[in-house]
């Protein structure tokens, strides 16, 4: 019994500093590492908690897909060191961190007041075998599950046209880089207003 | 059994963490990530529940909000990704094309 319990404190622990990571980490790299580490314990405490195969899809989806989708872009777009650009904001954390504990108490308080002990009811089909959530999932919930898939398409094909050049985009990128060869003396009509930023170099 | 208090008031802290990270980091990607933590400890919350009146609802729950926390990185990331092309900066200061 006492086991249970420390395993939930050690993985609750690991979960808490992770998150903690996660936000006062400088670089952004560091922090989606801590981000994974915090996913793999959460998806530690799903199994203690007899879901097994939301554990599983939190490793797969969120440790296997979205860290690294993260990561991928953070490789794309530079980890530049923002905090120090611009106008300094000093008190920007302390208002976070007040505005944060406030929300703590907050939280904490309606918690106490609407769960302040209810007994456990336990069902008849407790536990989260992928079989047992499957036909959940097939039979009762079908038609949210059918939506999720028109979700997910349509997140895709969104995705896709947010991430891909229009047409225009393009030609402008051509006419620059004509202009940076030796320059041809028309000065071209649709010149792009704001030439596109030249490639810079990779940073980790 | 640990009691299900335990998993609420750990998911609340992860929550109000996330929360401290997207108010005062200014980087539009570790918005992103404390957004997910968010999401996540959402999920713990849903499962506590779950398991604490033995029924499965938070649990379908719960894989719902996966797909959508899914779908929500894939076009936020393509937005950042879109915006990055034209504007050097993922500075979430700096982009405010939508504000008067």
């Amino acid at each position: 019994m006492w086991f249970s319990y420390l395993f939930f404190i050690a993985v609750g622990a690991i979960a808490l500093a992770a998150a903690v990571g996660v936000v006062v980490s400088r670089v952004p790299v560091h922090s989606a590492l801590f981000l994974l580490l915090q996913f793999a314990m959460i998806a530690a405490l799903y199994i203690t908690m007899d879901a097994q195969f939301l554990g599983a899809i939190q490793v797969i989806i969120y440790a296997g897909g979205i860290v690294i989708l993260i990561l991928f872009v953070i490789m794309l777009i530079g980890s530049e060191k923002i905090e120090a650009r611009g106008e300094q904001r000093a008190w920007l954390p302390w208002v976070g961190l007040a505005l944060g504990v406030i929300l703590l108490v907050a939280i904490g308080a309606s918690m106490v007041q609407a769960f302040g002990g209810a007994a456990p009811n336990p069902g008849p089909n407790a536990g989260g075998v992928p079989d047992v959530v499957g036909l959940e999932l097939f039979t009762r919930y079908i038609l949210p599950f059918e939506m999720v898939g028109v979700l997910l398409l349509v997140a895709l094909i969104g995705a896709l046209l947010l991430a891909r050049r229009s047409a225009a985009e393009q030609a402008a990128a051509k006419l620059v880089e004509a202009e940076a060869a030796p320059a041809p003396k028309t000065a071209p009509n649709a010149a792009p207003k704001q030439a596109p930023r030249t490639r810079r170099s990779i940073r980790a | 059994m640990i009691p299900t208090s335990y998993y609420l008031i750990l998911s609340a802290a992860i929550f109000v963490i996330g929360t401290v990270g997207v108010l005062s980091r200014r980087s539009a990607l570790i918005v992103f990530m404390c957004v997910e933590m968010m999401l996540n400890s959402v999920n713990l919350t849903l499962i506590a529940f779950s398991r604490h009146w033995g029924n499965l609802n938070g649990q379908v729950f719960v894989f719902m909000v996966m797909a959508v926390a899914a779908a929500e990185v894939a076009v936020g990331l393509a937005i950042l990704v879109a915006h990055n092309r034209n504007v050097d900066t993922t500075n979430i200061d700096e982009i405010n094309l939508l504000k008067w």
